[in-house]
């Protein structure tokens, strides 16, 4: 069976990426299994300088999933570009980089770094960690802040870039359509949802940073629910996201919209998560009657082009 | 060589309060040469424990790792469960453990505070192989928590402090340790921060700590488990306790 899509900027032999956070930049999970088995790879955000990020704890489980606030760690644009960039290179599976920032102007400086490297081949925007005091959410809550983060973005950028959508706002569709109209090329939904656990010995939040992002099968009827409404509103491709764990669950990302899926809180559980998927998505499309990728994309609600 | 395996449950038993010890036993263990490094263990079926639990090498005997962990949530709980024949999904072994291959006749210390004890036990071995004297000082909140005193003790001296007074010396593990340390050349220690911030603080000898912190992936993806480095023109100013770590050269990280 053809596995193969094609999104902007990205011509990828399979639907299957690791989500942007889960993968680090790639040499981890390198070493379990050879990357160019996977349609692409998103990497961990960028921002202009090094952040070191929030203090431990960082992560605590939830039933059926996990909240993290780590805080944006990263090197910074020019580290990610010179140490961990060229390790990519040696895999022929597109490159999304996740760009981030406190500022319009901080974004835009980290994207337009990043589109002048050779091995990347899209951008996504991180307008929705919940996990920083400045930018990141606000830009992914605010319509009108988002369509001009990514008008200014695409301005200094010649590469695809998809805005990664906050599922913590009560208009996503509003919110989807006022980026597309500024210009983006694809979306990614859902980031994570705010959430909160209790320490029941001390009453007070596990987290240092309080409040956390909730991912894993948690979710995933929230990202379901959201890109079946999302898919019908635009016209550009959605890399589906949220509590992926296996090929059905792919299929079902696909059903509701998604053109491509990302899999990220899955990794930490089984390293070989994504692969194994790979493996079995065939298999799957088969048993529920799809002949390709594009047979199965928005057919929850597009029953006239199937 | 990182390996993703389904070792077998050989044993599972309480050693202590809310503490058990399995022992399990697979191919990946033939890895495990390292003390202080930890097995990452899958808990529960389905997706409903989406985090694996680090837990550390208490001691290894030819295929078979014996682990300890202390009963503290859901996915410890489901541990306990687990019967002798049952299958167990491990990721190991990870992290870099104590460097103790070099060190030969020396005069070594070896200070463990609750479940940070056991990694403590599997050096201790291999540094007595090398010609070390061992002296271990274990400390517990109360009698019921102790375990792995005779064990140590046949490694040679074992001190034992409780917080109530209720076994050995009341108090903590430096109210015993003050005694040794002149007549000491090198120790390691493994157990909660406070007793870690102050056992680095009155230790003036060179010592190796091992950090614990809630993890997320285990192999360094996705940097949930990092501590700072107290060099402030060390280049990266951070390591990744999971993969850089857990074991680090005291007083090189920052004990939060």
């Amino acid at each position: 069976m053809k596995l193969a899509v094609n999104l902007p900027g990205l011509a990828m032999k399979n639907p299957i990426l690791p989500a942007s956070g889960c993968f680090g930049f790639g040499k981890e999970y390198g070493a379990f299994y050879d990357l160019n088995k996977l349609g692409a790879i998103t990497i961990k955000a960028a921002t202009e300088t090094a952040r070191y990020g929030n203090p431990t704890p960082r992560v605590a489980e939830t039933s059926s999933g996990m909240l993290n606030a780590i805080g944006l760690q990263n090197p910074g644009v020019d580290s990610i570009m010179e140490e961990e960039l060229p390790y990519l290179a040696n895999f022929e599976t597109p490159i999304i980089a996740n760009v981030a920032g406190s500022s319009e102007e901080e974004y835009a400086f980290v994207a337009e770094k990043l589109s002048q490297s050779p091995y990347v081949h899209a951008l996504e925007l991180n307008i929705s960690c919940p996990n920083v005091k400045e930018g990141g959410i606000q830009f992914g809550t605010d319509p009108t802040l988002a369509a001009s983060l990514t008008k200014q973005v695409k301005a200094v950028s010649s590469l695809p870039v998809y805005v990664k959508l906050s599922p913590n706002t009560a208009n996503i569709v509003g919110m989807a359509k006022a980026v597309e109209e500024a210009g983006a090329d694809g979306l990614s939904m859902i980031n994570t949802l705010v959430g909160m656990r209790l320490d029941l010995m001390t009453g007070k939040p596990i987290l240092s940073n309080k409040t956390g992002g909730l991912s894993g099968p948690a979710i995933k009827p929230v990202a379901i629910r959201m890109i079946h409404e999302v898919s019908q509103a635009v016209n550009i491709p959605i890399i589906g996201m949220g509590g992926v764990t296996n090929a059905e669950d792919v299929l079902e990302f696909l059903l509701a919209g998604a053109s491509a899926v990302a899999v990220g809180t899955a990794n930490f559980r089984n390293p070989f998560v994504c692969p194994e998927i790979i493996e079995a998505l065939p298999g799957v499309l088969e048993r529920y009657g799809y002949d390709s990728i594009e047979s199965c994309i928005g057919r929850s609600w597009n029953h006239v082009s199937n | 060589m990182i390996h993703q395996e389904a070792v077998t449950v050989m044993s599972n038993k309480q050693i202590a309060e809310a503490t058990f010890e399995v022992e399990l036993k697979g191919a990946c263990v033939e890895a495990m040469t390292t003390p202080g490094q930890f097995v990452h263990v899958q808990t529960g079926g389905g997706w409903e424990h989406v985090l694996r639990r680090p837990l550390s090498i208490a001691n290894v005997e030819d295929d078979v790792v014996s682990i300890v962990y202390k009963v503290i949530g859901q996915g410890t709980e489901w541990l306990t469960n687990q019967k002798p024949g049952q299958m167990i999904n491990v990721l190991a072994p990870l992290g870099n453990g104590f460097p103790y291959e070099a060190i030969h006749n020396k005069r070594i210390l070896l200070i463990g505070g609750g479940v940070g004890v056991p990694p403590l036990y599997y050096l201790g071995k291999k540094l007595q192989e090398r010609g070390n004297e061992i002296t271990t000082v274990l400390g517990f909140q109360h009698k019921a928590a102790v375990f792995y005193e005779e064990k140590f003790q046949s490694l040679g001296n074992c001190y034992v402090a409780t917080n109530d007074g209720s076994y050995g010396t009341k108090g903590f593990v430096t109210d015993i340790t003050k005694e040794l340390y002149p007549n000491m050349d090198h120790y390691f220690t493994c157990g909660p921060t406070p007793m870690l911030q102050a056992v680095t603080k009155q230790l003036p000898i060179p010592g190796h700590v091992s950090l614990e912190e809630r993890m997320g992936c285990g192999v360094g993806a996705c940097f949930a488990c990092v501590c700072k480095t107290t060099d402030a023109h060390d280049p990266k100013g951070y390591r990744k306790i999971c993969q850089d770590g857990p074991v680090f050269e005291a007083n090189k990280v920052v004990l939060t």
